[in-house]
């Protein structure tokens, strides 16, 4: 691959760091996003560092993907949008079509989670990828198409200068995942924003593909938006993490901290929930925990969207949303955990 | 005598002019109360032999036998007994419930078509699965999109259960859903085995669910079973290479003991082009001449798991 | 794309209203309200056609050739034998509405069950019903009308029959392909497992699922029908004994030139009918689209 685009400053990565002031390359700031009859993403802010990995982790339905696509500008007609994104200087959502286009697929590249609808069954999947590169880097087709090789080697497809002409039918789920990669990441982006990459792969390629764009990430120099409801994945990948619940994020914190010592009480019970194939628990032994009710009692709420399932939830915890404010060494949006002064009051579920 | 004694199984299918084995060779028994897993990759069969097993697919060679009883070769009304002892429990809870059909209407046709009792009787069974499976009576009268993803696979439960099965297929049951959802539906099948005394083949790709889940594993690699054992001893001494890698593959939650190396060559072959000898060679770190020349056999080892490899 | 692009406090961002329920999906497709407009007229005037004008709308009742609103008594005036043209065309609805309904009946049953059936079961008996539907479709469905109706009689029932029989292969194909994708899915296997029998999972389990784009296009069949026997009344080959728009076309063609009225009325009633059938198929299509149903 070439050298790293110009105007982008040196990696300033800096895991666990999540106040920093200054020149983030994404910065998100109260952004909310209405579909008809729905508020998916309720004010949320968060920043993504050059060369950082951030996920956004949560479970279906909580405004991740409708967050990863606010910001690349490609929500369906008739859907709302407020705050600010800018990118590297660029408000991405005051900037006209035109330069949107030279973002997209350029600057920010995209990942999605169905390898084979994402791509078009009728063409072949070196022109796909050779197309981004003609288009915005203005090379010629001779040109991309040795590039286009080099990007199949690069996203480790064996025997890549042959797999140029092949149809996406004639590949497997892991093999056209890649190439949704090589795509994503064939003009040099400065993000690259990967919704749910493995969820629809086998486990035995989920860390190969996760571990292949890791190691794009460090190779290229680029920032990652891993969008993803599996702990797992965050837990190994993630430089920082936000959890999202009903359209908020509720806690925000360096991955190894929120995986050490979880301080939302749903990013509590998420963990707990989570079965691990090293904490020796047997359905004989131990009933799991779980957390009761179902995001959808959350609708209609007025105060914090978890309380409902909580049982750790105050009064106050009904009256208002709480607001994701620092605590330690982290962001958390919880009156709870961060006065745990007030008495514990157990919440009815389930209502 | 076990519940189920499945016996050198075989399902193809014609594809193209060529035959795929789906399902090559399979033996394994689930005994009264016993909950049996089932782990691959997807496309490895498992799917299918659990299919196979409940005749919802043709078998095209091998023995069925359910308490004693060969029901390979049964079929039409000779079937119907047999189809009220095993059910399944499905992996997508948006396909696998009929959406112009009320919840009561769903459970009422399967009692309906048994002849099980007069209306009275009816509903008080509809009654007594929908509490069990810890669903509102109120939501009898409702369609299956207006329930969320969690309730939804609660009613498909409740149609497995309607007809009081002793054993029950569960086909993935929770890899669809949230995983605060997840620990709820395991915990209620946890609960009905318990209480009803059912028996499971719990097909499932995630290693984790299936080692809380189960009492005995089965592991299948292109239609063959490759190792089988109890929980215990599959997980602590893993002796076939591909099952190592499923249990390499699942990602720690220890931030610190972060990315492992990459566990397993390439994809998953084709079913219709095993590789000669060890049909998991192409993939194995191990793999040396005798595996593309001989197959190995499934071997029963000391420690108590049977094996199908050279150099286990 | 995305319309509200400020900057406003969460608060102040309108939710866009949902738009929920089969009412308002209606109701947001003028045409398919103009089709069933039409359509209603069409038929409350065949339905009251003997209230309006009673006695047969063949009986010479007047001087011919009298043009539209000369006369009170003949609104839109008389044909060459001095029969009322509004009574032909009301007359005449009935015909059409009869024959396109039940002709589309025809072809909708016969197709059901011949593309459930092959659908369903796949295999052989899948093989032979799909032969029998492309030899039925290198036929010009037109010609096989008139074939039918040639050997039978020119009477509404074969007439009706004859149109079913030509058009039922549409039904079959589009039935059958529904079916194959259906009888994979989860639902079906469940009801397989449950030990329902094979009639009940075909009429109980997948028709009500499958039904939604025969019904939008039935409603195009039923045009089609009008058409066909507007086409056999044109060449003569209609039932004789009852007036139908095609007849009446028919008897005009002689005077297009000087009582272009005689064709032009019938004609347009046609037109209007038939043009409301394809307004409410495409509007029940767009209300059956999963994707509009989503949001």
């Amino acid at each position: 691959m070439t050298a790293p685009n110009s105007a982008m400053p040196p990696s300033t990565r800096t895991p666990g760091s999540i106040l920093r002031s200054q020149g983030p390359l994404l910065d998100v700031r109260n952004l909310s996003v209405a579909f008809p009859g729905h508020l998916a993403v309720r004010d949320i802010s968060f920043h993504i560092d050059h060369g950082e990995t951030l996920a956004l982790v949560g479970e279906s339905g909580c405004g991740k993907s409708a967050t990863s696509f606010a910001l690349m500008r490609l929500l369906p007609r008739g859907t709302a949008v407020a705050g600010e994104v800018n990118f590297n200087g660029i408000d991405l959502f005051r900037t006209d079509a035109r330069a949107l286009r030279n973002i997209r697929g350029k600057r920010i590249g995209l990942i999605l989670q169905e390898p084979m609808t994402s791509l078009n069954p009728v063409r072949t999947i070196g022109d796909q990828i050779a197309e981004g590169l003609v288009r915005h880097e203005k090379l010629t087709w001779t040109q991309a198409r040795t590039r286009t090789a080099e990007l199949l080697d690069l996203v480790r497809i064996p025997d890549a200068a042959r797999r140029y002409d092949d149809y996406p039918h004639n590949m497997s789920g892991g093999m056209r995942q890649r190439v949704m990669i090589a795509m994503a990441v064939s003009c040099n982006p400065q993000l690259v924003i990967a919704d749910e990459p493995t969820t629809a792969l086998d486990v035995t390629l989920q860390s190969e593909v996760l571990e292949l764009l890791d190691s794009l990430r460090r190779q290229l120099q680029m920032a990652l938006l891993l969008i993803t409801h599996d702990l797992g994945v965050v837990a190994q990948w993630a430089d920082r993490v936000a959890v999202m619940y009903a359209g908020r994020i509720v806690e925000q914190a360096a991955a190894h901290d929120l995986f050490e010592r979880p301080v939302h009480p749903y990013s509590q019970g998420l963990m707990r929930a989570t079965l691990r194939l090293d904490d020796g628990t047997h359905y004989s032994n131990a009933r799991l925990s779980e957390i009761p009710g179902s995001v959808a009692s959350a609708a209609g709420e007025q105060g914090c969207a978890f309380a409902p399932r909580c049982s750790q939830a105050t009064e106050a915890c009904y009256h208002a949303p709480p607001a994701l404010v620092p605590f330690r060494d982290r962001l958390v949006a919880c009156r709870v955990a961060v006065e745990p002064s007030e008495e514990p009051f157990r919440a009815v579920v389930g209502r | 005598m076990q519940l189920l004694d499945v016996e050198n199984l075989q399902t193809s299918y014609h594809s193209h002019g060529r035959i795929l084995r789906a399902v090559d060779d399979v033996s394994f028994t689930v005994g009264k109360g016993e909950t049996v897993g089932l782990v691959g990759e997807s496309g490895c069969g498992k799917s299918t032999l659990g299919k196979t097993i409940l005749r919802l697919v043709p078998s095209s060679a091998g023995q069925i036998r359910f308490s004693g009883a060969d029901i390979a070769p049964l079929s039409g009304k000779a079937l119907i007994p047999y189809r009220r002892r095993m059910q399944m429990i499905f992996q997508d809870p948006f396909g696998s419930l009929n959406p112009r059909q009320t919840v009561r209407t769903l459970l009422d046709t399967a009692l309906k078509v048994h002849r099980l009792g007069d209306v009275t009787e009816r509903t008080r069974r509809i009654n007594e699965t929908i509490d069990r499976v810890g669903l509102p009576r109120t939501a009898l009268s409702r369609y299956p999109h207006e329930f969320s993803g969690g309730q939804r696979q609660r009613i498909g439960i409740a149609r497995a259960l309607i007809l009081e099965p002793e054993l029950i297929v569960c086909d993935e049951p929770v890899s669809a859903l949230d995983v605060s959802i997840q620990a709820q539906i395991l915990n209620l099948l946890v609960d009905l085995k318990r209480d009803l005394g059912l028996s499971y083949l719990f097909i499932s790709h995630d290693m984790s669910v299936v080692r809380y889940f189960t009492d005995r594993v089965l592991v299948m690699y292109l239609g063959r079973i490759v190792e089988s054992g109890s929980y215990e001893t599959l997980w602590s001494n893993p002796r076939h290479p591909y099952t190592r890698a499923l249990i390499d593959a699942v990602p720690s939650y220890d931030a610190q003991k972060k990315r492992t190396a990459v566990v397993l060559k390439g994809d998953l072959p084709s079913a219709s082009q095993v590789p000669s000898g060890c049909r998991f060679r192409l993939r194995c770190r191990f793999a040396q001449e005798r595996c593309s020349d001989e197959e190995p056999a499934l071997r029963r080892m000391p420690s108590g798991q049977s094996v199908a490899c050279h150099f286990a | 794309m995305s319309t509200n692009m400020t900057s406003l406090p969460v608060t102040l961002l309108a939710v866009p209203a949902a738009k929920n329920g089969r009412l308002s999906a209606f109701l947001r497709q003028p045409t398919f309200v103009a089709g069933l407009l039409i359509l209603g007229v069409v038929m409350t005037l065949a339905c009251v056609a003997d209230l309006l004008y009673p006695g047969d709308p063949q009986d010479l009742v007047g001087p011919p050739l009298l043009w539209p609103f000369q006369k009170t008594e003949f609104q839109l005036g008389t044909d060459s034998l001095g029969r009322d043209i509004a009574a032909g065309l009301v007359h005449g609805a009935r015909v059409s509405l009869i024959i396109g309904f039940s002709a589309a009946s025809i072809g909708l049953l016969i197709g059901t069950l011949v593309g459930a059936v092959g659908g369903y079961f796949g295999g052989l008996a899948d093989n032979v019903l799909v032969r029998v539907t492309e030899l039925f479709q290198t036929v010009p469905a037109f010609l096989l009308v008139v074939v039918i109706v040639a050997i039978g009689e020119p009477s509404l029932k074969v007439i009706a029959l004859a149109i079913g029989i030509a058009s039922w292969p549409t039904i079959a194909r589009l039935v059958r392909a529904q079916f194959r994708s259906l009888r994979e899915q989860d639902f079906v296997m469940a009801a397989r497992s449950l030990g329902y029998s094979d009639t009940r999972i075909i009429f109980v389990e997948i028709l009500p699922n499958a039904l939604p784009p025969v019904v939008v296009t039935a409603s195009v069949m039923v045009a089609g029908a009008i058409l066909t026997e507007t086409g056999l009344s044109f060449l003569n080959m209609g039932d004789p004994n009852v007036v139908s728009w095609g007849s009446m076309i028919g008897d005009g063609r002689e005077m297009l030139r000087t009582a272009w009225f005689l064709t032009a009325l019938p004609g347009t009633a046609t037109a209007l009918t038939v043009l409301a059938l394809n307004l409410i198929g495409d509007g029940l299509n767009e209300i059956f689209n999963p994707r509009m149903r989503e949001r």
